[in-house]
């Protein structure tokens, strides 16, 4: 590698991984999407530092590292509030910051939301694997040579600083705010018919709790079973980041961007791409209710969402 | 075999074609079929198919393409379907395999259990030719064709922490082989040392749906020879093209 180094990680954190948006066209052969859980605090993130939106970042995960800065540059923390602050003085979040060799970035108490998003101007610098930087820990490979960040890892940029600084931030009314309750929008199907109507009820009715078993392969929830008409199994099928699966014990289990690409659960519905976003944000013991929506409806949300990520931009840069 | 597939839409930018509800060959070549003319058309806005038994996932971007349009152009693939399916082209994997032993410890109870002996064990499990239906699971994971019945055999009652990669395995009537090192439950009846998975490959899996996979029996001695020369990259695996 050869690029800029600009952090060495002093306490890796709980789980802090590099991730961009993935990868595409490999869950053909067992490779799963992966990418950041909440891509819209990812994205914001990069372009507040003047990034491509695909630009690797770090994913942090509850309890954040420790870093010192090797050389001075840019970044921007987006995300769950986890208590940045920079040389312990509270650092700003959702807007550029400048940061000098010396410096510590370090981070406190979980204030809301569960994953932090990191940038850093030019880009981490890893190796790209199948089209993306992303991490995927149980494959082993993406990121720093697949595995979460560790003590004495030093952090690079693909790119050298730009010598101009600049002072970004988000508008105010497009930071979202994380509360412990969440109802995210589904689209029923595709084997919601393996369910009696009792079941697809308590499932749209019910609400369900984030267990402790909630990671980037998926969410395990706690609350009403939820009825199968005989067997909940079908015959192995692809599973898209998103689908909620019920196994045998009726609870459901959202499955994130780190899935098996296939499985043989019934999935009773499939949440949508902007709320599988905000969906990265929950955390073991949070609220999750599911919303039915129709398909036509759930296409005009995502081309809002869409258009949204586009404006972020010009927004960000006006101002 | 439905009579025409089922289009069900999949969350906000995917539709599942699915054409029956078995696990069955003939179904599994019009999913693949169906994929390689979709992967080759390119509609407009589709942007990834994955082929799995008896079912299609395409992803689509919504901006460029609607549901309804899109259920449209794949069911004018579809009528040709039979065509394109005689026309597939299908290779056969051998996968040089070290049963018994170290490499496959659970052998033995899967010939006792069977009143076999672990020859005919492995006779009977590397006579057949298995087409891989999929890949999935884990990254690079085959799911083969069924083994013959008087080899099927129960998973263990609790599975091992560490199945080394390269494992061949037995479960119930399922025959797989783990590209890396993961828990499973399957009763291992030998080993590979091919591998079947390198994310540094441009197409990371070795074997591909609709490959067929005959397990071809190889000594301790062979195997090490084999490994090291994978380990080098100099080993190539036969692969014969139809």
């Amino acid at each position: 590698m050869s690029g800029v180094r600009l952090f060495r990680v002093i306490k890796p954190g709980l789980f802090t991984t590099v991730q961009d948006l993935g990868r595409r066209g490999l869950q053909r052969y067992g490779v799963p999407v992966s990418g950041g859980m909440d891509a819209f605090s990812m994205i914001a993130a990069n372009l507040l530092v003047l990034n491509q939106s695909g630009d690797a970042c770090l994913e942090i995960t509850l309890l954040g590292p420790e870093l010192e800065v090797l050389n001075d540059t840019q970044i921007a923390i987006t995300g769950a509030d986890l208590s940045p602050t920079l040389n312990g003085q509270s650092a700003p979040m959702w807007r550029t910051l400048s940061v000098s060799k010396g410096d510590i970035i370090s981070f406190g108490e979980i204030q809301a939301g569960c994953r932090a998003y990191f940038a850093v101007a030019g880009g981490i610098n890893v190796p790209v694997v199948l089209g993306s930087r992303s991490t995927f820990v149980r494959g082993g490979f993406g990121g720093f040579e697949g595995r979460p960040l560790k003590t004495g890892d030093v952090i690079e940029a693909s790119e050298p600083p730009s010598p101009f600084k600049v002072e970004l931030s988000m508008p105010e009314e497009l930071i979202p705010h994380y509360e412990n309750k969440l109802t995210v929008n589904v689209v029923l199907g595709p084997q919601a018919d393996v369910f009696t109507d009792r079941g697809v009820e308590t499932f749209l009715s019910s609400t369900y709790t984030v267990t402790i078993e909630a990671d980037r392969m998926g969410y395990r929830l706690e609350g009403p079973v939820i009825e199968h008409k005989v067997s909940p199994s079908i015959i192995s099928d692809a599973i898209p980041p998103g689908a909620v699966q019920v196994p045998g014990d009726g609870l459901p289990i959202i499955m994130m961007v780190d899935a098996q690409t296939t499985g043989g659960y019934a999935k009773i519905a499939v949440v949508t791409t902007p709320d599988l976003s905000r969906l990265g944000q929950a955390k073991p013991n949070d609220a999750v209710r599911f919303s039915r929506i129709s398909l036509s409806q759930a296409r005009l949300r995502l081309l809002e969402y869409q258009r949204t990520l586009s404006l972020m931009e010009t927004r960000i840069l006006q101002g | 075999m439905y009579e025409s597939a089922r289009y069900l839409p999949v969350g906000d930018k995917a539709l599942l074609v699915e054409f029956g509800n078995a696990i069955d060959i003939t179904i599994n070549l019009k999913v693949l079929a169906l994929c390689d003319a979709v992967s080759r058309a390119k509609p407009l806005g589709v942007e990834e198919c994955i082929p799995t038994y008896r079912s299609l996932l395409i992803y689509y971007d919504p901006w460029k393409v609607k549901y309804e349009q899109l259920v449209l152009q794949i069911k004018g693939i579809e009528q040709r379907l039979d065509e394109l399916v005689s026309q597939m082209k299908r290779r056969t994997a051998v996968v040089p395999t070290a049963y018994g032993g170290g490499y496959g410890p659970d052998l033995p109870y899967v010939a006792e259990y069977n009143h076999l002996t672990e020859e005919e064990v492995i006779r009977i499990h590397s006579e057949k030719e298995y087409a891989v239906y999929m890949i999935g699971f884990i990254a690079g994971f085959p799911y083969l064709e069924q083994v013959a019945d008087e080899i099927a055999t129960p998973r263990l009652k609790t599975p091992r922490l560490n199945v080394p990669a390269g494992s061949v395995g037995i479960a119930e009537k399922q025959t797989g082989i783990y590209p890396m090192e993961s828990p499973g439950g399957w009763r291992l009846i030998g080993r590979t040392p091919l591998k079947l998975f390198d994310p540094s490959w441009p197409q990371p899996a070795l074997l591909r749906p609709g490959d067929r996979v005959k397990f071809k029996p190889i000594s301790e001695k062979e195997f090490e020879a084999i490994k090291n020369a994978v380990l080098r990259n100099t080993y190539s695996p036969v692969i014969k093209e139809e």
